[in-house]
């Protein structure tokens, strides 16, 4: 584990979003914000606050619903869910950082004199 | 797609910040809740639990702004920011508020104000339908005033029928005089009303539609038709008492049972559009095929052209078609009399083309002004920012951007300009207002004036534009200063750096201003030349009324020798019977009878020729003709030598006519008289009738007050058949006092005489003289306001400057300067702006005058009066406005001068 913790990409907090709750379903904040941070295993940076501004902006998009509701432990929570717009957005876009990803290992595996392991 | 639907709820978010905020709030209160139990289940005290909870969320205040930036639209709750704080530096410095709101208002009003008269009159078309087809068919301007304007009913209905090009051609009679409908309601006395004669299809020519009954048919203008009339809307409104059952009733007008068959709409005013400051408050229909086929020259054409019909063809057509007019059908000879003087031009350039130079002379003007309420409001504005320089370096230090600052900056002027706006289109509401009312001012379309879009949008346009140049100069002056320098300054550094450019604008201000001085006082010189004129005849003291009079039908229509001695001489009777009894009213000077009255209409008849000389092939126009009883010209004033005419002047006795000293100069080239004098000798005035010229009268402004003199020919009213006699009088009393006793010698000759107007002659050289006056008079309230906020920015600078430089004066003082030499310190920085304006101003106005020559009159554009005058004026003002604060500057004590920071 790196010293520093990783910082989030532009546009990336709204992909991992999307994924979360295209695997866990209906989800409150928090719950997304905690699920974020146990898969990264607390390597991503999260301000926790920031999530609901991915949140506002992916509901005005239309690619995610909310309706408020209650918890496990009788809290009262808004509830977010994916939409079928935003399911599609979702391959699209995993489908995007899959290359993107590849690219970049490919790039950062380059040796000097550009012979390629 | 999801760009346009999350728009859609950015902007939906921006309106309903505040129950999304509360909806946030509730979220991350619930987040914080979630988390601190899920510690507290894992063994944490939940005390701790909350503050850990707290510091994984992040900052609160921050989340939230995230989510607004995300949610809604951030520039405008930005500019929402900057729109409050700005009115709440404003109103905290109510003075300068006020003083930027009246001077922005001032301009923008004046300018939404010139605006709307050009867009009246030159921008907007005509309010017609399709008004841009519609065209004014006439000759070319010559000397002898309507009769070479006009064509007789046979060229009308020859150029009609002949031209394609036309959708249908109309016109009007156009020797109407004022007064001449003597309408009867009830029982009462005649009133005067104004109407014109039109042909039958005018009102479908122009499409005009009725707001009540009908409009003429083609069978008005036939023979036998019964009588009918149209009302004016005005009309309709004051005489009628608006009654809606008007349309069907009768009243006798001029003795004939006239039915009211409709009332015009509103925005038809006849006067506007074709005799400007005239008032026509009814329109009959001209009968063609009645005694008007013999008046000779009578009608003013109007066409309307086919759609796609250009201007060219149609003038293409009109002198292929001219030929074969007549003047006369039953006399051949005067076939081919228009060749060349059938010339349609676009109507709406007859009607305001010849104010296009005067009007933009008007909007250079108030650009000027708006140009100058800049100046001012940069000056403003920056010694407020220098003021504030410290508020902007903090705010800089605490982190704004320069471009924040300019923006806040920016805000402000825009909201200083709004407004200005909105003081100023309420100003110009008034002023368009109070012009549209003006139905005596001779210039057309003044009814229609009105704040349009266009003016709203003109408005906007000239608001946001003055915002830009008054509210960038200090703006990028701020942002570009030096944070720490500011801080740090004590103001003087940076005050004078400052001062040298609100000089320069202060500067740029007195040119402007002395640009508009020297335009209107050359207007004014030229006013005051053309008030000199000596017109031919003396307004002042003279006086007139139309006088009605009938003919008596035992006499016959005077188409035989017999009835016309018969009428010329009943006529001859009554008038020196009716002469005699005025002049001896006390105070009467003179009376007399004309048929016209100078500067109202005019005909003309041909021309009289030297008997025994010949003529040559082609002749100018005739002289105008006026048919005059005994006395007549001394009671308008006109000098004759020779004689006037005498009762015994009558049918039967030798011709006798009074022409005017230019015709008379023009014969006398052709007959060689000795020593050029035309009195005693003899004309042939046409069908081997002799004429002895008994007197040669001095020049008279006929058409207008300054433009070029023609000729005239008086007639002996018992030798010729007059028009409308009106009776002139002279008096020593005033017009008003003469009017009660003039009147019930009328009344008692002839009961039906219609309670005319007694005018005093003057009324007419004013009505003629209306526009220049107006242009005039507006170019100089200009011009005063361009002075008054010269002196205003000269004397804001030069008090600002004496506060900023209090302590140094103040040193000065205690090192033992007099008060005088403070004072003439702080004067020659004064004059030392006003000369510099003052020279730029006079530079840029010797180049710029040419712009004015149209409309100047007996003036040069670089006048030597005007132009030292307005120096002397423009130092005058600077004086005044830069002594204030020298004296005030010279009163100082110096010890408290020394204290001040």
């Amino acid at each position: 584990m790196s010293p520093e913790k990783l910082d989030l990409l532009q546009g990336t907090l709204d992909l991992m979003v999307l994924q979360t709750l295209a695997v866990m379903g209906s989800m409150h904040g928090y719950g997304i914000a905690r699920r974020i941070e146990q898969v990264s295993a607390d390597e991503v940076l999260l301000n926790q606050g920031t999530i609901y501004a991915s949140l506002v902006r992916l509901e005005q998009r239309g690619w995610i619903g909310s309706e408020w509701g209650v918890s496990g432990n009788n809290r009262k929570a808004k509830f977010y869910s994916i939409t079928a717009a935003g399911r599609k957005k979702l391959a699209e876009d995993a489908e995007y950082w899959g290359r993107l990803t590849g690219v970049m290992d490919r790039m950062l595996r380059m040796k000097t004199g550009g012979e390629t392991a | 797609m999801s760009g346009a639907r999350r728009g859609f709820w950015r902007f939906v978010a921006f309106w309903r910040a505040r129950a999304l905020d509360a909806e946030l709030n509730e979220e991350m209160q619930a987040h914080i809740q979630l988390a601190t139990d899920e510690l507290v289940e894992r063994g944490v005290s939940p005390g701790e639990a909350r503050r850990r909870a707290l510091v994984m969320f992040g900052g609160m205040e921050q989340a939230r702004n995230r989510h607004r930036e995300a949610r809604g639209l951030m520039n405008l709750e930005i500019l929402m920011q900057d729109v409050k704080y700005t009115l709440r530096t404003l109103w905290r410095d109510p003075g300068f508020t006020i003083v930027a709101v009246l001077i922005l208002g001032l301009g923008i009003g004046v300018n939404v104000a010139v605006f709307s008269v050009v867009n009246t009159l030159m921008l907007r078309p005509l309010p017609f339908a399709q008004a841009q087809e519609l065209v004014w068919i006439a000759p070319p301007p010559a000397k002898c005033g309507l009769s070479c304007a006009t064509y007789s009913t046979d060229a009308y209905d020859e150029f009609r029928v002949g031209s394609r090009a036309y959708q249908d051609v109309t016109g009007y009679f156009a020797f109407s005089s004022p007064g001449n409908l003597k309408v009867r309601i009830g029982n009462g006395v005649p009133v005067p009303a104004t109407g014109i004669d039109v042909i039958a299809n005018f009102f479908d020519v122009l499409e005009v539609r009725p707001a009540m009954g009908r409009l003429f048919r083609a069978e008005d203008g036939r023979n036998g038709a019964s009588p009918v009339i149209v009302l004016s809307d005005a009309w309709w409104r004051t005489q009628f008492g608006a009654d809606p059952n008007i349309v069907g009733k009768a009243f006798d007008i001029g003795g004939q049972q006239t039915t009211v068959i409709g009332v015009l709409p509103k925005d038809f005013d006849f006067g506007a559009v074709f005799s400007p400051g005239a008032k026509v408050d009814a329109i009959t229909p001209l009968n063609l095929y009645g005694p008007p086929r013999n008046w000779g020259n009578i009608i003013t054409m109007i066409g309307r052209l086919k759609p796609g019909v250009t201007l060219g063809q149609a003038v293409g057509e009109a002198a292929r078609v001219a030929p074969s007019m007549c003047w006369n059908n039953n006399r051949p000879n005067t076939c081919g009399d228009y060749k060349g003087a059938v010339v349609p031009v676009p109507l709406k350039q007859w009607v305001s083309g010849r104010l296009r130079n005067a009007l933009r002379i008007l909007w250079g003007a108030v650009g000027m002004i708006m140009l100058i309420a800049c100046v001012n409001l940069s000056n403003l504005m920056l010694a407020r920012a220098a003021s504030r320089s410290k508020e902007f370096a903090m705010r800089g230090a605490l982190g704004a951007s320069r471009g924040r600052i300019v923006r806040q900056l920016l805000t402000e002027s825009v909201m200083l300009a709004t407004g200005g706006a909105l003081v100023g289109l309420t100003l110009a509401s008034l002023m368009v207002g109070w012009l549209s009312h003006q139905g005596s001012i001779a210039l057309p379309l003044f009814n229609t004036l009105r704040i349009d879009g266009a003016a709203l949008g003109w408005t906007v346009l000239i608001a946001l534009g003055a915002a830009l140049l008054f509210g960038i100069v200090p703006g990028l002056r701020m942002a570009g200063g030096n944070l720490h320098e500011t801080l740090k300054a004590t103001g003087s550094g940076q005050g004078r750096r400052q001062e040298r450019l609100r000089s320069v604008l202060v500067v740029s201000e007195v040119a402007l201003a002395c640009m508009l001085l020297v335009g209107s006082g050359l207007l004014l010189r030229s006013f005051l030349h053309v008030l000199q004129i000596d017109l031919g005849f003396r307004p002042e003291h003279a006086a007139a009324v139309t006088v009605d009079y009938e003919d008596n039908p035992a006499d016959g229509n005077g188409s035989t020798d017999d009835s016309a001695r018969k009428i010329l001489n009943r006529r001859g009777l009554y008038f020196r019977q009716l002469q005699e009894r005025v002049s001896a009213l006390p105070g009467v000077v003179a009376v007399g009878t004309t048929d016209y009255l100078p500067l109202t209409g005019n005909r003309a008849w041909g021309m009289p020729w030297p008997k025994g000389v010949k003529r040559p092939d082609k002749t100018p126009d005739g002289p105008l003709v006026y048919v005059i009883t005994p006395g007549y010209l001394r009671a308008i004033g006109t000098r004759v030598r020779g004689r006037d005419f005498t009762w015994d002047d009558r049918m039967g006795t030798q011709g006798v006519v009074i022409i005017n000293e230019s015709y008379a100069k023009y014969l006398a080239k052709y007959a060689h008289w000795p020593n050029d004098d035309a009195v005693g000798k003899v004309l042939d005035g046409g069908g081997g009738q002799d004429l002895v010229v008994a007197g040669v009268a001095e020049d008279v402004h006929a058409e207008s007050v300054d433009g070029e003199n023609g000729w005239q020919i008086y007639w002996a009213a018992m030798q010729a058949f007059a028009g409308t006699p009106q009776l002139t009088v002279r008096s020593t009393l005033p017009a008003g006092q003469m009017a009660g006793s003039v009147m019930a010698i009328l009344r008692e000759m002839n009961p039906k005489q219609t309670a005319a107007e007694f005018k005093p002659i003057q009324k007419l050289v004013d009505h003629s003289l209306s526009p220049r006056r107006f242009f005039m008079f507006l170019v100089a309230a200009f011009a005063g306001l361009g002075l008054l906020l010269a002196a205003l920015g000269i004397y804001g600078l030069i008090s600002y400057s004496v506060t900023r430089q209090t302590q140094e004066i103040g040193i000065r003082m205690a090192l033992g300067a007099t008060a005088g030499r403070v004072q003439r310190y702080v004067m020659s920085g004064t004059m030392r702006l006003a000369v510099w304006g003052i020279v730029l101003g006079t530079v840029a106005s010797v180049a710029a005058a040419k712009i004015v020559t149209s409309m100047l009159y007996d003036t040069s554009p670089w006048d030597a009066v005007t132009y030292s005058s307005v120096v002397f004026v423009l130092f005058a003002v600077a004086a005044v406005a830069g002594f204030i604060p020298a004296f005030r500057a010279s009163r100082l004590d110096a010890m408290v001068a020394l204290r001040t920071e």
